[in-house]
Formats: structure tokens, C-alpha cells, sequence
């Protein structure tokens, strides 16, 4: 659905007397299929915005190719702007105006009847429930439903695509789950969704596949699961009372899954696995076979931010 | 088709967003007609003029241009609002026309500029001003151009400057002279020859000079047609370039 290779952008910047290129994005190869949920993850000013905004015709790129929902982004931008739908980070609705008002001229702008554009407004009033602020000024509405409105503008005209830049930045956690049960419903009507973000847990809970971005290029690609697997697997931690921790550690120290294992002090082991889920029950099974007790067991998966660390050295909270 | 389409669409929003707001008509006519119950008294003695009525002959032509060139200077102020709002970025990502998202708002401008002119003409009337219908509608017309012109470059610049702290100080350096230059409140036939040299220069001044010979029913007087075609010129080239900023990419 969207290709990418070698997409690149620089700035100049002036200092005083001196012009500095700034290399906003260079480089970047994405491969986003029909129908996913795909994430682009990086810490504020990494060149995820201005990616997107070249993806949606807004910069034009300095070099590189992209073919967005099949059209050629360089040679026919006009024609990616009929198929996809963009959803500004600050916001893309005017105080004066009403949701209603704005979803019908914004349905006309994309070349839709009058009474058509009127009949896909109520629709998506209805959807994205702002049926009872419909015909109330924009500047009268809360943080979420303001945000609602403007999801609801960026895919009246029923794109192939739509991209979210940060869709939940400034939103309360409330409306901020709410917002994600509105995305993943513009999947399952087969929209395919591209959105940034630099929080951890959206990019886990919502996307599909993420690309990591840091210093204008993309440091790693793949579904949340198999990033956090490809860095160092996950770790089962049983608790034990210290007297039976060594006989405990010699029994499963031979199991083949387990690829290595430390004592914790205070009694309990850390087994190093591949994938804790199908570990856990075969330790379980190893230790109530020999009658030993076990306090507890939990499993320790990697986060995105390990993985973050891992590609570029720095954690993505303190960047 | 579709750019007139285009047009009649961000127009009819635009000038509903206007209607809402009936500051703007309070605003709009309220300093005009000041102008002509305690400027225009001034004017018979100080013109010399023979009667009052010649007097507003003189003078209305001149305050119309004068609120076509300011009312089209601060357009962009408005625009600069939209695009903090992220309105023009949302326009912008649509197959919209770029013209039309400046004919549109410019088109808006010129409606409000000519319903305020009706509205001092007709103010002008109840002071004896007697105005043949048919020069006046060419008036009008030259008016219209000149909003369209100077509001189309308002909007320019807004698009490239951003920011009202930048807009406000370049539109009053840009109009002072304009409208000093251009003989709208005292005609140039009182200013010394230099004056006259470098007002030449001004195209306002061509359209100030034009409507008064309008107003004054003097059809055959060159400074119409040169006046109008000016205008149009210059109007033509605002409105391109001014579109070209629309098209091209607002980082």
C-alpha cells in the first residue's frame, strides 16, 4: 500500500551568518501492506512528521521514490491526494465552524455531490458519535471529541489510506483508549492505517507492524513481537525458597529451551528463553514432578524501549 | 468547471464564517462614514470647491479606493489564523484547487468591499453626490480589482511571512506610502511637481484619478481606461503569484 525507497528531505537552517543543511529524513525504505495498522515510533524530531507530510504530499521530497495506494508520489501527487486521508497533529478544525459544516465542506473539497457529501457527514457523525455536537461551534468541543472530528474529516471521502500523526498526543488516557478502538475500526472497514507516535505502549497495543525512527532514518522494522524477540528474548523468573533454589537450578539447568540461567539471591532463578509462554508450563511441569514448591513465576518480555535502547544506544523516554 | 466549483465553495464558507461575525459590518462602515460627516465638511473650503456636492465628488472616489486598498492589505491576518488552526494544511491535502482556495477567500473580500462602497454611496447620495449608474458600476469595477489585487497579495504574504508580528509592520510600511502617494485624501493637483514625479509611480494613484474622473461623469478622460487596465494587470499578477504560494509546500 505504500512503498518507499531512499525517501529523502533536508533543511537549511540559518544560525546567525551561517546555513546548515539539516537532514530532516535520509533514506528511508518502507514496505506497509494493504490493511495493517503500521506504526512509526521515534523520539520528537526524528523525521517521523516530515515523512509522513511527504507521504501525504505536503513536502516534496528532495530524492528518493514512493508509490502511495499504487500512485506515483512524485510524478502524480494529485493522484495520491484523491486516495489517502491525512490527519494533522495541531489540529485541522476551525472554531467558528461546526462539525457538520466541516465534514460537508470537506467531503465537497474531495469532489462529492452536495446531497452525498451531506449523507456521508450524518454517517460520520454517527460513527464517531458527535451526533449531539454536530451543529455546535468546533471551539465548544473537548480535546477527544475535537480529535474524533478531525479523524472523521481525514477519511470522509472513504481513502485507501489514512495517516494519523500522533493521534493521541494531549489526549486523557480515557479518550485516549477510546481513540485507539476508533483506529483499530478503521481497520476492520479495511483502511489501511499509518500513524506516529512516540509512546511505547500505543505502538505495542495498536500497531500491526513498526518502524523505528531516529535521526532521520529507520533503525528497525517489524511486528512489535519480533523486534522484542530479536533482542534478547524474554526471561522467566521463578521464585523459590532459598533451600530449594540449587536443586531447582540443577534440574532445569539441562532442559533445552532454557539458554541460560542465574540464581537470584534471596531464593528463585531467572531462566533465559526464547518464548516464555511455552516455557513456563514445561517448568512447571519439571518442578511439581521433583515436589518442589514455587512461590511465584512471572515472565519478563523485553519492551519496545529495550529495543530502542538496543538500536540506538539512548532510551526513547530520556530522548 | 472544477475550479469555479472549487471557488464558489471556499467563497460560500467564507463568507459564511463573515456573516456570522456582525462585528465586521459595524466595523466596516462605521469608519468610513466618520470620515464623511467629520472630514468631508472640511473639504469645500479647503478644495475651494463650488459646492458641497463637488466637494464629495472629489472625496468619495477617493475613500472607496482607500478602503479597497486597506480592506484587501489585511486580509491576510484572517489567513494566518486558518493556518494556524491547520485549516489551510487540511485544504491542502485534498485535490482542492490551489487557485481556488485564494479566488475563494479573494472573491469574499471583493463582495464585503463592494457592499460597503453601496453602502457609503448611498450615504453620499443624502449629501447631493449624483453619480450617472452606469459610471458608477465602472467605478466599482476598478474597486473590485483593486481589492482582488491587494487582498490576493495579503494572502501571499501571510502564506510566506506566518506570523502576524511580521505581517502587521511590512502591510503599514507598504500602505503608508501607497496611500500617501496616491492623492486619495487631497487630489495631487495641489502637490509640487516632484510629487506629482514619483506619484506617476504609484499605480494607485492611476486608479485614484480614474474613479474621480468616473465620479465625475467624464467618461473620455484617459485615466479611466489606463487606470482600469493597470489595475487589472496588476491584479492578475497577484492573484498568480499568490496562488503559487498556495501550491507550493508550507513546511
Amino acid at each position: 500500500m505504500i512503498e518507499t525507497r531512499g525517501l529523502r528531505k533536508s533543511y537549511r537552517s540559518r544560525a546567525g551568518r551561517e546555513t546548515k543543511t539539516v537532514d530532516a529524513v535520509r533514506g528511508v525504505d518502507l514496505d506497509v501492506a494493504a490493511g495493517e495498522i503500521f506504526g512509526f515510533l521515534g523520539p520528537n524530531g526524528a523525521g517521523k512528521t516530515t515523512t509522513l507530510r511527504m507521504l501525504a504530499t505536503l513536502i516534496e521530497p528532495d530524492g528518493g521514490e514512493a508509490a502511495v495506494a499504487g500512485a506515483d508520489l512524485r510524478k502524480d501527487p494529485a493522484e495520491v491526494r484523491r486516495r489517502i486521508g491525512y490527519v494533522a497533529q495541531g489540529g485541522s478544525t476551525w472554531d467558528e465552524s461546526s462539525a457538520r459544516e466541516e465534514l460537508v465542506l470537506q467531503a465537497r473539497l474531495y469532489g462529492i455531490g452536495k446531497a452525498d457529501a451531506h449523507r456521508r457527514a450524518e454517517r460520520a457523525l454517527e460513527a464517531f458519535q458527535l451526533v449531539e455536537y454536530a451543529d455546535r461551534k468546533c471551539k465548544t468541543y473537548s480535546g477527544g471529541q475535537r480529535r474524533r472530528v478531525e479523524i472523521a474529516l481525514g477519511i470522509i471521502h472513504e481513502p485507501k489510506i489514512v495517516f494519523l500523526d500522533e493521534p493521541t498526543t494531549g489526549l486523557d488516557p480515557q479518550s485516549r483508549a477510546h481513540m485507539w478502538d476508533e483506529i483499530r475500526r478503521l481497520r476492520t472497514e479495511g483502511m489501511t492505517v499509518f500513524i506516529t507516535t512516540h509512546y511505547l505502549d500505543e505502538a505495542d497495543a495498536l500497531c500491526d507492524r513498526i518502524a523505528i525512527m531516529d535521526h532521520g532514518e529507520v533503525v528497525a522494522e517489524g511486528t512489535p513481537a519480533e523486534l522484542k524477540r530479536e533482542i534478547s528474548g524474554e526471561v522467566v523468573i521463578v521464585g523459590l525458597d532459598a533451600p530449594s533454589t540449587p536443586r531447582a537450578a540443577e534440574l532445569l539447568d539441562t532442559e533445552a529451551y532454557v539458554s541460560k540461567l542465574e540464581t537470584v539471591d534471596e531464593g528463585g532463578l531467572r531462566l533465559y528463553v526464547d518464548e516464555g509462554a511455552t516455557a513456563i508450563p514445561q517448568v512447571l511441569r519439571r518442578l511439581d514432578h521433583a515436589g518442589l514448591d514455587l512461590r511465584s513465576i512471572e515472565l519478563h518480555r523485553p519492551s519496545l524501549d529495550d529495543v530502542f535502547l538496543t538500536k540506538t544506544g539512548r532510551s526513547l523516554r530520556e530522548s | 468547471m472544477k475550479l469555479a466549483r472549487d471557488t464558489w465553495l471556499i467563497f460560500q464558507r467564507q463568507t459564511q464564517l463573515l456573516l456570522r461575525n456582525p462585528v465586521w459590518i459595524f466595523v466596516g462602515v462605521f469608519q468610513p462614514v466618520m470620515y464623511l460627516l467629520l472630514f468631508a465638511p472640511l473639504l469645500k473650503p479647503a478644495l475651494n470647491a463650488p459646492t458641497q456636492a463637488a466637494a464629495y465628488k472629489i472625496f468619495v472616489p477617493g475613500l472607496l479606493v482607500l478602503l479597497a486598498i486597506f480592506g484587501g492589505l489585511f486580509q491576510g491576518f484572517g489567513l494566518i489564523a486558518e493556518l494556524r488552526a491547520g485549516v489551510i494544511e487540511r485544504s491542502r491535502v485534498t485535490p482542492v484547487s490551489r487557485l481556488a482556495l485564494l479566488l475563494g477567500r479573494s472573491l469574499r473580500d471583493v463582495v464585503s468591499l463592494i457592499a460597503q462602497a453601496i453602502i457609503i454611496t448611498l450615504l453620499a447620495l443624502a449629501f447631493d453626490l449624483r453619480v450617472f449608474i452606469g459610471y458608477l458600476l465602472l467605478a466599482y469595477l476598478m474597486l473590485a480589482l483593486i481589492a482582488l489585487m491587494t487582498s490576493a497579495v495579503s494572502y501571499g504574504i501571510a502564506l510566506k511571512v506566518k506570523s502576524e508580528d511580521a505581517l502587521a509592520p511590512l502591510m503599514n510600511t507598504v500602505a503608508q506610502p501607497v496611500l500617501l502617494l496616491s492623492g486619495i485624501l487631497l487630489p495631487l493637483t495641489f502637490a509640487p511637481g516632484w510629487l506629482q514625479g514619483v506619484a506617476k509611480w504609484n499605480p494607485f494613484s492611476w486608479a485614484v484619478e480614474g474613479t474621480r474622473a468616473l465620479f465625475n461623469g467624464d467618461l473620455g478622460n484617459d485615466r479611466v481606461w489606463q487606470g482600469l487596465g493597470i489595475i487589472a494587470v496588476l491584479a492578475a499578477a497577484g492573484v498568480f503569484w499568490a496562488a503559487r504560494q498556495f501550491a507550493r509546500s508550507v513546511r
